[in-house]
């Protein structure tokens, strides 16, 4: 197959091998779970549960609201213990509202779960979108973006390509790597009933050439389907990002604030497949995920199948504990995961990787100032400046920074890795999408707060106006009395 | 030739003053700037600029009397539009930047006397005379006009907590360190 360029990137160091021969093992269920209501992208689930209730594994817990949300199901059977705020798996540390859930030891299925679809194929892409929706799934490879919502795109445009994400571009992680060896016909099942929902004749795997054995199993495992093609892609950070891997496949760059779905192409995880076919094959839903547990600090690394809501903490114990002093929890892979509060958090469905980084790899140093060496602009796979986008966010001339480009930045973070003068670069921008975005919220609040007031200017006018109507009227009334009275009065003879 | 000249020249004049005469007697007296300056802020009509209303403010801004801090709804985002549009710099120091609040009802003190229902500008509160009254929390600007009038000190403010989709990262400090 032929591949295109794509901008810029780098080449740090991968560190998968320490985890990349180790086969997935399960962690037996945990004596307590904390399902947190927000997993997802989009508004949180709603608990349908409450303290007390006794409920079978498979069960729902918070049903999805809205067009984009998820629900949440029980990953065991158990009592629920409290829906109440617990330390979310977050950068901030802030609390949100989870279920939890202690388990009976019981493992037993719910006996209300839905039947699988037979045929897929020959059932309808609402009814497959359902099963998905339903099921809960989101994103797995870490966006947690509703993967019903992103399957409905077929509906309004035309996708001729499905491309299933299998780079797993960022450093540690392995996960997606063991999921493709292990489960080749489930993960491609899932891809073709993904498809089919799209709409889509054509299917691409892509694997990154650091993974020739995950390569060999897929491709062996596609060959049945004619409409499977399974290539490699250079090893270059970050191929996994879904706008440079399309690039990279069909030599096409997704405009700004625009869908690889324009040009006709949805971009799905491998992991995101697996679940797909569960869910319509087995009728199961989404209740675990397979994650890597890496880093230097923990002492026996691992791919993990781990069901939603186990404590990290549980996770590393697992592993051998810690070996050495830990200076960072990453949530993902280093190099876009997010900072964790602490290890008393639970897995949730985005968690592609949990991290135990010493001194040494998190490699924290003071900033210098900037050189002006340009190897920021050489590297930016976005084709963005970084160099002169912090310089002005850092005097906060927000507008500024949205006019050179910062919300098309995609926080892959090779700017701030490449610097020589370790310049927190990435860090800047998202402060600064953060700010944009808080500041469209707060422009959007305005309008609401204007419109009720107008809407209260016309009540009060037209209440007053009602009034005065009102007065005219029984003035004149009044008078008509008056005069009729007058009248009566003057008769001669009365 | 002559002819073509005189002719141009007439309708120049004759169109010129027509134009002249035009301007003067349809001259629109409403200030534009002060139609532009109450475009940019909130409406809410809440009186915590020291003036009537949000006309009022503009008209005296549009005039230079009245300084762009002044807004508390609209916060950081109108002083500096604000600012722009006058051509002034804006003097953050008077400004204290407060975290955006709504108003709640203590149930067991209101004692429905109907008064912060006539003073809120949004319309954010339900009640009927001798009835408890309440907030709806999503439409309160936290204007504190409620607050302010409730006999019975019935009424708080709160701030609007940061939430995990509020939440954004802080500005890196200077100095602070790279990671990789």
């Amino acid at each position: 197959m032929k591949l295109f360029p794509i901008r810029g990137g780098i080449h740090p160091d991968y560190r998968k091998e320490r985890t990349a021969e180790k086969a997935i093992v399960a962690f037996p269920v945990p004596a307590k779970l904390y399902i947190p209501l927000q997993q997802h992208i989009g508004a949180p689930a709603e608990p349908v549960v409450q303290a007390g209730d006794l409920v079978k594994k498979g069960q729902l817990l918070a049903k999805g609201q809205g067009a984009v949300s998820a629900p949440n199901h029980a990953p065991t059977s158990g009592r629920i213990e409290a829906v109440m705020e617990v330390t979310a798996p977050h950068p901030s540390g802030l609390p949100q509202l989870t279920i939890v859930l202690e388990s009976d030891g019981k493992d037993e299925w719910a006996n209300d779960l839905p039947a699988p679809i037979a045929d897929p194929f020959a059932a309808t892409p609402d009814e497959l979108r359902a099963r998905v929706a339903w099921a809960g799934i989101v994103g797995l490879g870490g966006a947690a973006f509703p993967t019903p919502v992103k399957l409905n795109l077929g509906s309004q445009l035309k996708i001729h390509t499905l491309l299933l994400n299998g780079a797993e571009c960022e450093p540690y992680l392995t996960c997606d790597d063991r999921v493709m060896r292990e489960y080749a016909s489930d993960v491609l099942d899932g891809a073709r009933i993904m498809a089919h929902t799209l709409g889509a004749a054509k299917i691409v795997v892509a694997i990154e050439d650091n993974k020739p054995e995950a390569q060999r199993i897929m491709a062996e495992a596609a060959k049945p389907f004619p409409n499977i093609a399974v290539t490699g892609v250079p090893v270059q950070y970050p191929m996994g990002s879904e706008r440079h891997l399309t690039q990279a496949i069909t030599g096409l760059e997704t405009p700004a604030r625009k869908l690889t779905a324009d040009l006709g192409v949805v971009v799905h995880n491998v992991m995101t497949a697996r679940a797909v076919h569960k869910a319509v094959r087995e009728g199961k839903p989404l209740l675990s995920r397979v994650v890597t547990v890496s880093g230097g600090a923990v002492s026996e690394p691992k791919n993990i199948e781990v069901l939603i809501g186990t404590k990290l903490s549980e996770l590393i114990s697992f592993c051998g504990g810690l070996a050495k002093e830990a200076k960072r929890f990453v949530n993902g892979g280093p190099m876009m995961g997010q900072p964790l509060p602490g290890l008393d958090v639970p897995v949730v469905k985005g968690m592609s990787g949990i991290l135990a980084l010493t001194a040494s790899e998190v490699n924290e140093q003071p900033a210098n100032p900037c050189i002006r060496c340009g190897t920021c602009v050489t590297i930016c796979p976005c084709g963005l400046v970084p160099v002169e986008m912090a310089a002005v966010i850092r005097k906060d001339h927000l507008d500024q920074a949205a006019h050179l480009g910062v919300m098309d930045c995609v926080s892959c973070g090779s700017c701030s890795y490449i610097c020589p003068s370790h310049i927190p670069l990435v860090h800047y921008f998202n402060y600064a999408k953060g700010m944009l975005n808080a500041q469209d919220r707060e422009k959007r609040r305005l309008e609401r707060v204007k419109t009720l007031a107008e809407a209260r200017n016309a009540r009060l006018e037209k209440a007053a106006a009602a009034k005065k109507a009102a007065a005219a009227a029984a003035a004149k009334k009044a008078a008509e009395a008056a005069a009729s009275q007058s009248t009566a009065e003057n008769r001669p003879g009365a | 030739m002559l002819l073509a000249i005189g002719s141009v020249a007439v309708m120049g004049a004759a169109l010129g003053g027509l134009l002249g005469a035009a301007a003067k007697l349809l001259a629109v007296e409403e200030n534009p700037l002060e139609v532009e300056l109450l475009a940019m802020l909130p409406g809410a009509q809440c009186g915590q600029c020291g003036y009537v209303g949000c006309g009022q403010y503009a008209a005296a801004l549009a005039k230079g009397e009245a300084p762009v801090t002044a807004c508390a709804p609209g916060g950081k985002s109108v002083i500096e539009a604000l600012a722009k549009k006058l051509g002034v710099t804006a003097d953050m120091d008077d400004h204290e930047e407060e975290s955006l609040q709504y108003a709640v009802v203590d149930e067991s003190l209101c004692i429905g006397c109907m008064r912060c229902l006539a003073e809120c500008s949004v319309d954010a509160i339900v009640g009927a005379a001798k009835q408890m009254h309440t907030i709806i929390k999503q439409e309160c600007h936290g204007c504190k006009k409620c607050f302010n009038i409730c006999p019975t000190e019935a009424i708080k403010m709160v701030t609007v907590p940061v939430t995990l989709s509020s939440w954004h990262w802080h500005k890196p400090q200077s100095g602070e360190g790279a990671v990789h």
